[in-house]
């Protein structure tokens, strides 16, 4: 008996939302096997990993703080990915975003104000756009891939966060420490409930997501993004400029990557330190995947992902599980989505042989 | 500038360009089938920790390199498996195929940092390399010699055999290769489990050949220069053997700007740091100002279904 993969006339919307699901708990049984095999407690780091974070309410704060940047870039991402613009440097417009903020923030320390926030939010978005335009100047211009760039951006990204806080921007008083002064009060994101770290970025984020999703599923916008990636030829023909495509893509997903890195700055760190790049933009990659390149998918799959996060960090402090593990179980999360995707768009169809007689 | 500064100076590019060489050389020939596998960087890291503990238990390079290319070829195979059998997204499966190459490593080589192990000494007898200026000829390690030959062979192979116009055909052209009767996935199999080898090596000649030890990330984004190196060469061998010695150049530029402190202090070491990857970007923009027609494999990063 043999099975062949026959394409479904329609994807089928029953395994476009069951396979994140599948992916997720595919990733649980066989990543028990294998860090037992490998000589870890592998039950014990699922159950750490994806049960107590959301069993323990104490860490439901920490899902939400830890979500709230994931979400931001990956929703930004989706929407890029959707047209088949590939930011993967979302990492380094997160930094040039924390930095641009911190620019704002060190230049008005002697203010203080309900002003200078919003102000530092809005460098934080142009420094992320800033830095994704580059990508985007050479992709429509030059046809230079933004896979690349993007990437390439990352790393000196990251470079010019170690020159700030080592020289210009590094904290007189602070002995030594390469890091910036403390943010004061009207330069720190409020908190929201009183007694958490919830900070105001985490409702904003999911607010955010919320409006993205409308824009994308009723807008002429969304619908451009969706056309331009779906059908280029199609789009060509109904007046949808690709580049213009491009670049919105690419501005939004960068705004949307400086925005996760100021409220990063101004909320959890509350300065710069050369720690500041914490894999938030490379994990929102993983995001945007599994939430279906759809915003509202993104809210579940940040939330999903911050588990992880969160679980991990669980696990590194009781049963010792090394922090990386966390990035083992995310790709093979990736991993077992992806494989799971061919089965929304084709079917197994069993194949009855034929005797030879009949074919010729 | 004295002889031995100079000939020193050669000897930190040869080092420095030979991984990006090596790991290009294998992502060359999975893209001249068709397959663009983003997961070099992975694939690499992978290798260095595989080829890292392998020579730490064992002390023998020869060992640690083979153990190196298969373990390269064991996660190029997952790729394979998802891109080629389930027609998945090559994108984003290269990315994953990082991710978890970057995870493994570092969950794996976890208990050997801070342990040294010992470099993979030079080919030739030492006799031959007394002379400083014999040094710069004869002074390396086999992964040196292994990346130049194997630069030859990839030509020879993609121009002068029948396999590798077979393979050329594959990555050009996939229905017609299909319809003549050569097996597409079959082809792109074997591509990608050359460059999964090829960036496993060219990950263990980082403890090997550089410092011989087990850090995090070792590899430092070498694998996405490769990569960029493979377009800046038009899908040329000989091409890509110039890009990676210029890279290594440039590699070393930072090498020597951190060593001579002050000398270079109008710019700051970020800058220097930050310079191959600049450069990288430079060169992307060079290539596509030169407005030569792209050389790319016509086929490249579309999924091949045989059944439609």
């Amino acid at each position: 008996m043999q099975y062949r993969l026959e394409k479904r006339p329609e994807p089928s919307r029953l395994m476009l939302y069951l396979s994140p699901v599948a992916a997720v708990v595919l990733t649980a049984v066989v990543g028990a096997v294998i860090f037992s095999l490998i000589g870890y407690d592998g039950v014990g780091a699922v159950r750490e990993i994806f049960l107590t974070p959301i069993l323990n309410p104490l860490k439901w704060q920490d899902l939400g703080v830890k979500a709230a940047p994931l979400i931001l870039i990956g929703v930004g991402l989706a929407i890029g990915y959707k047209a088949n613009v590939w930011n993967i440097g979302a990492e380094g417009q997160y930094v040039i975003g924390g930095l641009a903020g911190t620019g704002v923030a060190l230049a008005t320390r002697d203010f203080s104000g309900p002003w200078i926030l919003p102000l530092m939010v809005l460098a934080g978005i142009l420094g992320g756009m800033a830095w994704a335009s580059i990508p985007a100047l050479l992709k429509t211009r030059l046809r230079v891939s933004e896979i690349l760039t993007s990437l390439m951006l990352t790393y000196v990204a990251i470079q010019v966060l170690n020159y700030l806080v080592l020289g210009p921007w590094k904290d007189p008083m602070g002995f030594g420490f390469p890091q910036t002064v403390m943010f004061t009060s009207s330069q720190s994101l409020p908190r929201v409930i009183p007694g958490t770290i919830v900070h105001l970025g985490v409702p904003l984020a999911f607010l955010i997501a919320l409006i993205a999703w409308l824009v994308m599923s009723r807008s002429l916008f969304g619908f451009q993004i969706r056309v331009v990636g779906a059908a280029p030829q199609a789009a060509r023909y109904g007046g949808f400029s690709a580049n213009r495509t491009i670049w919105l893509a690419l501005l939004v997903s960068g705004g949307l990557a400086g925005l996760a890195g100021i409220f990063e700055a101004a909320g959890p760190f509350g300065r710069m330190v050369p720690q500041f790049p914490t894999n938030y933009g490379f994990t929102a990659i993983i995001v945007a995947f599994l939430g279906r390149l759809n915003p509202l998918g993104v809210i579940f799959a940040g939330l999903a992902m911050a588990v992880a996060v969160v679980g991990g960090d669980v696990a590194q402090t009781t049963i010792r599980l090394p922090n990386a593990a966390v990035g083992i179980f995310q790709a093979m999360m990736l991993f077992f989505l992806l494989a799971s995707d061919i089965l929304v768009r084709y079917r197994l169809r069993r194949v009855v042989p034929q005797t030879a007689g009949s074919a010729a | 500038m004295s002889t031995d500064l100079l000939i020193s100076i050669i000897i930190t590019v040869v080092g420095a360009s030979t991984p990006i060489l090596i790991a290009a050389l294998g992502e060359l020939v999975a893209e001249k089938s068709g397959v663009l596998n983003l997961g070099v960087e992975g694939m690499m890291l992978t290798g260095a920790v595989i080829g890292f503990a392998v020579a730490f238990v064992t002390g023998n390079a020869w060992l640690a390199i083979a153990a190196a290319a298969l373990a390269g070829v064991l996660v190029s195979m997952i790729f394979a498996f998802l891109t080629l059998s389930l027609s998945a997204n090559q994108v984003a499966t290269g990315l994953a195929l990082t991710i978890f190459g970057t995870g493994f490593s570092a969950l794996f080589g976890q208990g050997y940092t801070g342990r040294p192990i010992a470099l993979f000494g030079p080919l030739f007898p030492a006799e031959l390399a007394t002379h400083p200026t014999w040094r710069v000829i004869f002074g390396y390690s086999a992964l040196v010699y292994f990346s130049l030959v194997m630069v030859v062979a990839v030509w020879w192979f993609l121009k002068k055999t029948r396999a590798g116009l077979i393979l050329r055909a594959v990555g050009e052209n996939d229905v017609s290769a299909h319809s003549i009767g050569y097996s597409v996935i079959g082809v792109r199999y074997a591509a990608v489990a050359f460059g999964g080898a090829m960036a496993g090596i060219a990950g263990a000649c980082f403890p090997l050949l550089l410092t011989p030890q087990w850090a995090e990330r070792l590899t430092a984004g070498r694998g996405w220069i490769a990569l960029a190196l493979v377009v800046f060469a038009a899908w040329r061998p000989f091409r890509l053997l110039a890009g990676a010695y210029l890279f290594g150049l440039v590699m070393t530029l930072e090498l020597y700007a951190k060593a001579a402190g002050g000398r270079f202090s109008i710019l700051p070491s970020e800058f220097w740091a930050a310079l191959p990857y600049l450069a990288t970007i430079l060169v992307l923009v060079l290539i596509s100002l030169r407005g030569r027609q792209s050389n790319a494999p016509a086929c490249l990063g579309k999924p091949f279904l045989p059944s439609n």
